[in-house]
């Protein structure tokens, strides 16, 4: 509930930095909609946003190419945080919540988390500065994956009759509460799932985002265009930005780390025979 | 949640809302993830399966090799263990042997020398005895002479006169060993 928050005062800031017209550039949802480098109006279109998608995806791939290109049985170099980082989506994620069971989602679980935490991380990355993962786009299409995943998963290893029972009649409850229960299993299993999922990683990567460009921006405010004793407001600003910035490196990590771990939970829940 | 909504709503004036996901950034997430998705299943988990596989194998085939060196290595000391033991026992046995065999080497000797030392002393028990009858045989008869010389001298009778002589120097004899034996 930070993001209500923050929308609440960025209304403020907004309107008033309206009035003033001033130098003080305000962040606002703008920052999302970045606009049309290549393609613009085609299917394709290539915003910066997703120009910095494809570059991470490129970074990505050429550090585990690099990473298993040699396959030592004796890891060197890059090679161990290759297998430091295979093996760290396996032991946390995988092998916890889904056991024997996890071999089969590897490859999609290990990759997730990956492209997560690098489309994340470039919220303070310099140059870049914005995550991926701060427009809806591929937070909303991972979550459409993990939704499908998870009941093409529970509907193969329970069949669709008893895998719908299992989600919206659930064991040991009186007849009648089905009346409130049914429904209630139906909005959180099939339809809150992906959406808390997508707007978890959405909000929390937008207000990351919009509080650096907030404390900076004020920090060059302050800074350059204020006068007399209002230019020492630059220094707690700058370091309030500063301390966001580490934040915003464990957000990041945690945010990529949850929805894999949620995705992982849900593939579990509905591959399990009973809840 | 509703400010948040509002707030995405009003500017949606110049914007569309940052909850209406845009085709584009689908499209270009998809392929991302697509692209990773791919290397991940041909190429970084097959690999990192490949050389976990390994590094299992060649463990379990150090600790299998390691097993079976060391199951040779305490055969290897039960048998020098044994072998060792059969020659300490054989040893003792020679020793024992070689013991029994001095002791009847010493008891036969013995028995040997004390045959030999009878011998001699029953050698020289028998020379003495013939050579003290010899020396008493000699005696008598040079006894016998030396008397009747003597006695003819004396007596001037001839005592030539066998009988007699002999009697005389029986008589003579018996008393001399009388006095000698007592």
């Amino acid at each position: 509930m930070i993001a209500n928050s923050i929308a609440v005062r960025l209304q403020s800031v907004l309107s008033a930095s309206g009035e003033e017209g001033g130098g003080f550039h305000a962040p606002s949802i703008s920052e999302f909609f970045p606009g049309p480098l290549l393609f613009e109006g085609t299917l394709f279109e290539l915003s910066r946003i997703n120009a910095i998608g494809l570059f991470m995806t490129g970074v990505l791939c050429l550090f585990f190419v690099l990473a298993f290109s040699k396959n030592n049985f004796v890891p060197r170099g890059i090679q161990n945080l290759g297998e430091m980082a295979v093996d760290f989506v396996q032991v946390q994620i995988i092998d916890e919540i889904l056991g024997h069971k996890g071999a089969r989602y590897a490859v999609y679980l290990t990759s997730m988390f990956w492209l997560l935490l690098a489309f994340n991380i470039t919220g303070i990355l310099p140059l870049m500065h914005i995550s991926v993962t701060s427009v809806i786009g591929f937070p909303f299409f991972l979550a459409m994956v993990s939704w499908i995943v998870f009941n093409v998963e529970g509907v193969r290893a329970n069949g669709p009759g008893a895998y719908l029972k299992n989600n919206l009649f659930p064991a040991g409850v009186p007849a009648p509460i089905y009346i409130l229960v049914t429904p209630i299993e139906f909005i959180s299993t099939f339809i809150l799932r992906p959406v808390t999922l997508t707007v978890r990683l959405l909000a929390n990567m937008m207000s990351g985002h919009l509080l650096l460009v907030l404390f900076f921006g004020a920090t060059q405010y302050f800074l350059i265009e204020s006068d007399g004793i209002m230019k020492a407001v630059a220094i707690p600003s700058f370091f309030m930005g500063f301390a966001f910035t580490l934040f915003e490196i464990l957000v990041a990590f945690l945010q990529a780390y949850i929805f894999t771990l949620l995705t992982a939970v849900y593939i579990d829940g509905a591959t399990s025979a009973e809840h | 949640m509703s400010q948040w909504i509002k707030f995405a709503s009003e500017s949606s004036a110049e914007q569309p809302s940052v909850l209406l996901p845009a085709i584009y950034d689908i499209i270009w997430g998809g392929l991302s993830f697509i692209i990773v998705l791919v290397l991940f299943s041909k190429f970084v988990m097959p690999r990192m399966r490949e050389i976990t596989a390994e590094r299992t194998e060649k463990i379990e085939g150090g600790l299998a090799r390691a097993e079976k060196s060391q199951a040779e290595a305490s055969e290897l000391l039960a048998q020098y263990r044994e072998a060792l033991d059969s020659a300490n026992k054989e040893a003792s046995d020679i020793r024992a042997a070689a013991q029994a065999e001095r002791l009847a080497i010493i008891d036969e000797a013995k028995k040997a020398a004390a045959a030999a030392a009878a011998a001699v002393t029953a050698q020289a028990t028998s020379a003495l005895e013939s050579d003290r009858a010899r020396i008493a045989t000699d005696l008598r008869r040079d006894l016998g002479v030396a008397a009747t010389d003597l006695a003819s001298r004396i007596v001037g009778e001839s005592l030539t006169d066998d009988a007699r002589a002999t009697a005389v120097v029986e008589r003579f004899v018996a008393d001399l060993e009388k006095s000698a034996g007592r």
